[in-house]
């Protein structure tokens, strides 16, 4: 069912299943929804956005890493001309963090400062400059403590605390999942292969740095215009550090500049901002320099990862151990989620009978690490492709036929309890090896070319709830107007992946219009249905299930009309381009304006509401709520790469990918979604590393956080595997997020098959495989 | 001129203000006047020919890349301008910019809060170096990528002050030195350059950074070569860009190359005695390890390169 | 101390007070109220903030706002012929070159002016062209494509 629609520009989705009414819209290439605003300048983003009487927000940072935060005197920043307002960690004295289980921040620090570059006093001032000003005229004094910088620091004995509360040095969490008889599975085994391997922590660097409006109005309203992925978590922090009822504060998402899981917790300028308007009597915007923006961070985890597998002789596994050690950072974030990410997927997408993993995360003094794309899964996938990439060598197998050999099957329960639906991976690596000629290629390349494979597996949207509650995850609503104009209300945040589209996509289809008959409210928590955000990859399955369901109601009552006046019964009709008509008499037809004016009189207003919840998965044990999906995506990669081995220069010069992504509703989106995944992960694997130096970030720019450019970036060879879900909206699963991970560990075992060294860390920078080179050479030159 | 005079040590010369903006917006430079001499006529001299080439330092990096005399009779002062940055930048930046180009150093490159969190730098506002802390000295590192190449070229620098004119070799405005990378006095403009004829020369530029474009050097070479009739090198120029405060000749290197033939061995030996001067700092993006080993390496590949030898020598591992 | 300045943007004079400090890219955004022009770092890194200044791209952040003065300015708002978006626009829009669209306004420029000057470029010098603007989203593949789909059907040499 692999459907390559890379050649064909207006490709068609692949095979219908059969008794499937045939697609109008979904499968179609079509221009993004705001496609008019974006490309021509006027979609206005949040720095964009200016009101009348506006002022500027600023936030004092520490200079300390850690310290104690002895005393600030704002007196004299006060007095400035122009300065407004100016707040202090006691201003807002309640803590706040995205899991209920670790509220452990204050938008501006109180008696301890835990990064450099926390945030502990903020100004809102007539302009920037006066703002700059003022902060600079605070005057704070701390006494510094000793830094906590590393994994090893944070887990010695001597090491101090950064938290008082944690019991064992600085470990905020640990957790023990054991599923079946793991030395029964070792015992199994022909035999046992064990590894080490290190992920270095990187960030997200969206193009857009973080901004904020607020506008505190003189009835006590709040509204806050923000660059987020999650507005109704932001809703929720706000209601409770700012100590208001919720209905009283509206949440805006304009148009978001990238954010890649950098933008899905609240932060410190966004609390900030209200508390400075109602103060001033100003509107105040805060827009963050790109300094500040990878001080906010939240991004890859450091993990030490160790990983042990019992394997048979054709390469099935019997039992599989594994740890993980997540460098946290400062403070909680989403990290004990990413702990548990860390470990959850890992019983996918081969069969494992018998699995136990161990977890921690520390606090260190940098700032703290949550989501990026793949959140959590992203540092063991990398660690178990390369591991398995040399248990395939030492067992004489070919790693991909290996790979094929010991997947999943689809409609299978893994051994901790996770629910598999569709799944097209043994599709996604047949196209894989087609597509790059892999077996011509792998292991007999020249020395310093090769070729590397490896696979991976997403959700389709975390099937359990941040906060725990019962009521959907997400909800929409439709109604539609004399004129045959559909407006959709949905609470999703568009924050480039293209949310918006998919929604106008799925409800287009669902009620046969032309995508231009479609207007969209989403990103609004006052106007618009919640939606819990743009994580986890679960917009497009559960937003657009919500969608889709609301706009099935409506679709029924058209029908009902159009039946009647048509004079066929429903089960003939059909409906597309806006005109709803007889299957077996294309003739009878009755357009879509003129159904809605008959249902209206008929039923009254149209409107409609959907709902979704993901079916309960979560298995019977502790920690079991992390992990679950409605739905899993999978994906394939191969990297062919070059490295020169006298400069230790890594070349990739093509990558090849296949991703089931169940149904690609718009498929240019969906390559863009697959096209940018391919490239984070090749840069993760490459390039990019969030590194510290005394204490401090040592790049915080992007002229030495080295993003990739368009003469550095690979070749990407794209095939969409379409596995047509049965629970996602038309078949569709997720695309955003998954097709990143693979291209790590690809890269990895690429380099392998180039060189003969297997390196174990990432980025594998230049310095790296000169270093491994020479020892390699020294070591020869010794035996000699 | 008159306007530097008038506001003294307050002003600054801004060209294409590439370097000089960014400095401003870290507070590094904090001139309280900026003097723009961008479409100063003085700076715009452009003759390029066989016999030579006068070059005003206002000429645009864009135009240095692109202008076909250039790319034919000076094809390695195209190729280093090339190399540069972005297109947007050297649609801007000038030659004068790019020789008077501050020293680097990723303490010093970053925003006023974060040098305060250091607590700054002997470069600026604090007596101590964080790269080497019980030194005297700073080591921040001259970044220019035209710069070698110009020096290997042999160009000769037009400096003005008021009235005063003098031209002096290009290599002998610069010292060892992070904090006062040139002895140009304040108050004095470079004019532009003098190339003397390429005939004979052979010269290369080679340059190493993470990506293909934005960055800086990590290590820059440019080579330049004359041989005589029968192939024996009469005269040799190496010049290092980003492992020290100035552009670096690798004399060791040249010496050794100068009375015999370019072969394999001789450009390997050259290699290693430029591996051996080759004392980059840990104050750039990359490794001392990694971009001590590629000073070797882009020299041998610049001198095959001018021998037509195979470009790459894969040291089979 | 704000003065008065003439700027040419996108054909039409307009007469701005702004300080003689400012940069151009806060002159469009803050003065002109052009946000279309981006930022996303200030000191010539990312290309988010391109326009062209007497057809050239150049960082917006990076020039004084009195030195454009005399000079010709485009930016992203003037590329659509009375509200017709060009072919480029329209490109992009069709290949999916922009997701976010936060870096769309500056490679649109860079790539404006590219076409302008190579109706038929190749695809190495389409990157070469747009080496200087960052994008996170698209792994640039689909911003060539656009570039290429825009230079068949003739965007560039109307010029
Ligand atoms: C992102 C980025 C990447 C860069 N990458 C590179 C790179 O890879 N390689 C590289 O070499 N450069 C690089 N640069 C630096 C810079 O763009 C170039 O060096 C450029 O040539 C500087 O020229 P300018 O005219 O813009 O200099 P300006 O900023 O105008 O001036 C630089 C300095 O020289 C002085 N000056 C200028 N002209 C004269 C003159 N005629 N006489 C006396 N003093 C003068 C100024 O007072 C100032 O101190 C980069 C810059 C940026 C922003
Ligand atoms: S080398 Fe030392 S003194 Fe010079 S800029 Fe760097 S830290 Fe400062
Ligand atoms: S904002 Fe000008 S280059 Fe980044
Ligand atoms: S489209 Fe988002 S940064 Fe390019």
């Amino acid at each position: 069912m692999s459907t390559d629609i890379t050649e064909e520009p207006t490709g068609q989705a692949g095979d219908r299943p059969p008794g499937r009414r045939s697609f109008s819209v979904v499968g179609k290439r079509s221009r993004k929804y705001d496609w008019h605003a974006k490309l021509t300048g006027q979609a206005k983003y949040a720095d964009d956005l200016s009101l009348p009487r506006m002022i500027y927000g600023r936030l004092l940072r520490s200079p300390h890493p850690h310290a104690r935060l002895l005393r600030i005197d704002t007196r004299k920043a006060g007095a400035l001309p122009g300065v407004f307002a100016i707040l202090t960690g006691q201003d807002l004295p309640t803590k706040y963090g995205i899991l209920p289980s670790s509220q452990d921040e204050n938008a501006l620090a109180i008696e301890r400062v835990r990064y450099m570059g926390e945030p502990v006093a903020a100004v809102a001032a007539i302009d920037e400059w006066t703002a700059e000003e003022a902060c600079r005229a605070i005057e704070v004094l701390y006494e510094p403590l000793p830094p906590v910088m590393s994994i090893d620091e944070a887990l010695a004995d001597e090491t101090p605390k950064i938290h008082d509360w944690t019991r064992d040095r600085n470990i905020q969490k640990e957790v023990l999942l054991e599923f079946g008889d793991l030395e029964a599975g070792f015992a199994e085994a022909d035999y046992i292969f064990e590894d080490e391997y290190f992920f270095e922590g990187n960030t997200h660097v969206p193009m857009e740095n973080h901004a904020v409006v607020a506008d505190w109005a003189a009835n006590g309203h709040v509204t806050v215009w923000s660059s987020t992925q999650t507005p109704h978590y932001l809703h929720r922090e706000l209601a409770k550090v700012l100590e208001l009822p919720p209905s009283r504060i509206r949440v805006i998402v304009p148009p978001v500049g990238g954010g890649f899981g950098g933008k899905s917790e609240a932060f410190s300028h966004e609390i900030v901002a209200p508390v400075l308007s109602r103060l001033s009597g100003h509107p105040v915007k805060i827009c963050l320099s790109r300094e500040e923006v990878f001080y906010c961070h939240r991004g890859r985890h450091p993990v030490k990862m160790w990983i042990r597998t019992g394997v048979k002789g054709d390469g099935t596994i019997t039992a599989m151990d594994f740890s993980s050690t997540l460098d946290g950072g400062a403070y909680g974030s989403y990290g004990i989620a990413t702990t548990y990410y860390t470990g959850a997927l890992n019983t996918l997408p081969y069969e494992v009978p018998r699995y136990r993993f161990r977890g921690r995360r520390v606090f260190t003094n940098k700032p703290p690490c949550g989501p990026k794309r793949g959140h959590g899964t992203v540092q063991p996938r990398f660690a178990i492709e390369a591991h398995l990439d040399r248990v395939a060598e030492n067992l004489g197998l070919d790693p991909a036929a290996m790979r094929g050999h010991i997947l999943v099957k689809p409609n299978t329960w893994t051994i901790n309890h996770l629910r598999v639906t569709s799944c097209g991976l043994g599709d996604a690596i047949e196209a894989v090896i087609e597509r790059s000629d892999w077996t011509r290629k792998h292991g007999r390349m020249r020395h310093g070319q090769g070729i590397g494979l490896a696979c991976s597996v997403y959700l389709s949207g975390a099937g359990l709830p941040i906060y725990w509650n019962p009521m959907p995850h997400s909800g929409a609503q439709i109604k539609i107007d004399r004129g045959g104009g559909v407006t959709v209300y949905c609470g999703t945040s568009d924050i480039g992946q293209d949310s918006d589209s998919m929604l106008a996509c799925v409800v287009a289809e669902e009620l046969g219009v032309d995508l231009d008959a479609i207007h969209l409210v989403t990103g609004d928590t006052s106007l618009a249905p919640v939606d819990l955000g743009s994580y986890s990859s679960r917009v497009t399955f559960m937003a657009g299930n919500a969608a889709r369901q609301a706009a099935a109601q409506l679709r029924a009552r058209l029908m009902d009309v159009a039946a009647e006046t048509l004079e066929v019964p429903t089960d003939r009709l059909a409906a597309a381009g806006g005109i709803i008509f007889d299957r077996q008499d294309t003739a009878r037809q009755l357009p879509f304006d003129e159904a809605a004016r008959l249902a209206e009189a008929r039923f009254g207003t149209l409107g409609a509401v959907g709902s979704y919840t993901p079916p309960r998965l979560a298995g019977p044990y502790k920690g079991s709520g992390v992990g679950p999906s409605p739905a899993y995506s999978f994906t394939c990669a191969a990297a062919e790469v070059e490295v020169d081995t006298e400069t230790g220069e890594l070349r990739v010069r093509k990558i090849w990918v296949a991703h089931d992504l169940g149904r690609a509703l718009n498929p240019t989106v969906c390559e863009g979604q697959i096209e940018g995944g391919v490239y984070m992960g090749w840069a993760e694997a490459t390039i990019e590393e969030q590194v510290f130096r005394k204490g401090l970030h040592k790049q915080p720019s992007l002229l030495e956080y080295k993003i990739p450019a368009a003469q550095d970036t690979p070749d990407i060879d794209t095939v969409m595997i379409e596995s047509d879900d049965p629970e996602g909206p038309f078949g569709a699963k997720e695309v955003g997020q998954g097709p990143l991970a693979p291209v790590i560990p690809a890269v990895t075992n690429a380099v392998y098959d180039a060189i003969g060294i297997r390196l174990t860390s990432t980025p594998i920078t230049p310095d790296k495989i000169l270093h491994v080179l020479e020892a390699r050479r020294k070591r020869a030159s010794a035996a000699v | 001129m008159a306007l530097l005079a008038e506001h003294g040590t307050d002003a600054m010369l801004m060209a294409g203000g590439t370097d000089l903006l960014p400095n401003i917006k870290h507070r590094v430079a904090t001139p309280e006047h900026v003097v723009s001499i961008r479409d100063l006529p003085e700076l715009q001299g452009f003759e390029v020919s066989e016999h030579g080439a006068t070059l005003g330092a206002g000429t645009r990096l864009s135009r240095l890349e692109h202008d076909p005399q250039i790319r034919r009779v000076y094809p390695a002062l195209a190729e280093s301008a090339s190399l540069i940055s972005v297109p947007q930048v050297r649609a801007v930046g000038t030659l004068g910019g790019n020789i008077c180009l501050d020293t680097r150093c990723n303490y010093y490159n970053q925003s006023y809060e974060w040098r305060q969190a250091i607590g700054f730098c002997m470069k600026r506002d604090s007596p101590i170096c964080r790269v080497a802390p019980g030194g005297d000295r700073c080591w921040a590192v001259a970044s220019a990528d035209t710069v070698p190449v110009l020096i290997a070229l042999r160009a000769d620098v037009e400096v003005v002050s008021g009235h005063q004119e003098r031209v002096l070799p290009l290599e002998a405005i610069y010292q060892d030195d992070g904090l006062e990378p040139t002895t140009l006095t304040f108050g004095e403009i470079v004019q532009g350059i003098k190339i003397p004829p390429p005939h004979g020369y052979v010269t290369v530029y080679q340059k190493f950074r993470l990506r293909q474009s934005f960055d800086f050097p990590l290590v820059g070479i440019a080579v330049s070569i004359r041989s005589d009739i029968s192939g024996i090198v009469a005269e040799a120029r190496i010049v290092m860009t980003a492992v020290a405060s100035y552009p670096e000749r690798a004399e060791p290197a040249e010496r050794l190359l100068v009375g015999a033939p370019l072969t394999e061995e001789s450009i390997l030996a050259a290699g290693n005695a430029v591996f051996r001067q080759a004392k980059p700092m840990d104050n750039t993006a990359g490794t001392i390890f990694h971009r001590k080993r590629m000073a070797r390496i882009l020299v041998e590949r610049a001198l095959r390169r001018i021998a037509q030898l195979p470009e790459t020598m894969q040291r089979v591992s | 101390m704000k003065a008065l300045h003439d700027l040419r943007v996108n054909g039409e004079t307009v007469q701005v007070a702004f300080e003689p400090y400012k940069t151009l890219l806060e002159v469009l955004r803050e003065d002109l109220n052009l946000t279309g022009t981006k930022h996303g770092c200030e000191l010539g890194e990312c290309g988010a903030c391109t326009v062209l200044i007497d057809g050239e791209p150049v960082m917006s952040c990076l020039y004084l706002g009195v030195e454009a003065e005399g000079r010709d300015i485009e930016t992203v708002e003037g590329l659509a012929d009375r509200g017709e978006p060009s072919l480029l626009q329209h490109a992009f829009a069709e290949t999916g070159g922009a997701q976010c669209g936060y870096c769309t306004p500056g490679f649109l420029m860079s790539a404006t002016a590219l076409l302008r000057r190579n109706p038929e470029p190749s695809r190495d010098e389409i990157k070469q062209a747009l080496s200087g603007n960052l994008c996170r989203c698209t792994g640039y593949i689909k911003i060539f494509d656009a570039v290429e789909l825009a230079a068949r059907r003739g965007e560039g040499r109307e010029h």
